[in-house]
């Protein structure tokens, strides 16, 4: 294989990487104490991540042997306002990359699901069980909880406008 | 169990380089950039704030880790948490970066409705947020 196309093949977020610590090796050079007090600042930020991540790691461990596609699928054959529940619902406990769940909702929708529902489970997807730990430690569990039941009221909304909005425009 | 466990561990393995650098460019900007910088970005009104903090969280991309992180320090920083939680919101659920890939297996009508109704929410959701706070706190 050439050199670049293994290249290629390194994925974009480790070029992000190594541009930051190329902006630090640059910056050693010309401001070495705003550098060291950058690098104390980040061993504090890593010491107060490591007990959370386990902690994801944990319940991101549960949710994907729990939660699959087809436990959401089965649960998406529910009628009237069950369905949005579930769409609530299987979008929060839904995990993985959101691109994954395109193709199922593709064939969802041509089985007969809404785009209202389909943007209520994608507006959804945007609350993670899993990282809620890490949220509530930057922001209180007070506005964690308001945020998220604020989000799932509008994910309904959204959903009805946009059963809407496409049949406008059918 | 096991087959669950490596998706996950796979998984913040993804993540890794993403949220190593975004900690990295965190502290950087919080010993380079002077807190005025940010009070001067933002701190302009509610609803500018908000919608200035919807623009940045639309344009990003990444892991929510990420997000929460950024949020944290701007919060740190003065931003107010109108604007932190525009930007928040407008991270996870508007999607610029997955938008040819929606519009693709969706459809470019549903695609783009979707994502400027995530977008305009965003600012309402994050007005509504900060009110409710102040009346329940």
């Amino acid at each position: 294989m050439k050199f670049k196309d293994k290249l290629k093949q390194i994925p974009g977020s480790w070029y992000f990487l190594m541009t930051i610590v190329l902006i630090y090796i640059l910056l050693l050079v010309f401001r070495q104490e705003a550098i060291l007090d950058s690098l104390t600042f980040f061993c504090q930020l890593i010491y107060k991540m490591i007990p959370i991540f386990v902690l994801i790691f944990v319940l991101m461990s549960l949710s994907n042997y729990f939660i699959t596609p087809e436990f959401i699928m089965k649960h998406l054959k529910e009628k009237g306002i069950k369905k949005w529940f579930f769409m609530v619902a299987g979008g929060i406990l839904s995990s993985g990359p959101i691109y994954m769940w395109y193709p199922l909702l593709g064939d969802l929708k041509k089985k007969g699901l809404s785009y209202g529902l389909i943007a209520c489970f994608l507006y959804n997807r945007a609350i993670k069980i899993p990282l809620l730990p890490l949220a509530i430690i930057y922001f209180s569990w007070q506005y964690i909880l308001v945020l998220t039941i604020v989000m799932i009221i509008f994910s309904i909304i959204q959903g009805i406008l946009i059963n809407k909005l496409m049949e406008v425009n059918k | 169990m096991k087959q669950s466990m490596f998706k996950s561990a796979k998984g913040l393995w993804n993540a890794f380089p993403m949220i190593l650098g975004t900690i990295l460019l965190v502290s950087l900007m919080s010993t380079i950039i002077p807190n005025s910088f940010y009070l001067f970005l933002f701190s302009k009104s509610s609803f500018l704030d908000s919608f200035i903090g919807s623009i940045v969280g639309s344009i990003s991309a990444g892991n929510p880790i990420t997000s929460y992180i950024f949020g944290g320090e701007m919060l740190e920083q003065g931003v107010s948490l109108v604007a932190v939680t525009a930007f928040l919101v407008s991270w996870v659920t508007v999607g610029l970066v997955q938008l040819p890939a929606e519009s693709a297996i969706l459809g470019k009508k549903f695609a783009l409705l979707r994502n400027l109704g995530a977008f305009l929410f965003s600012i309402v959701v994050a007005v509504l947020t900060v009110l409710i706070l102040g009346v329940i706190m």
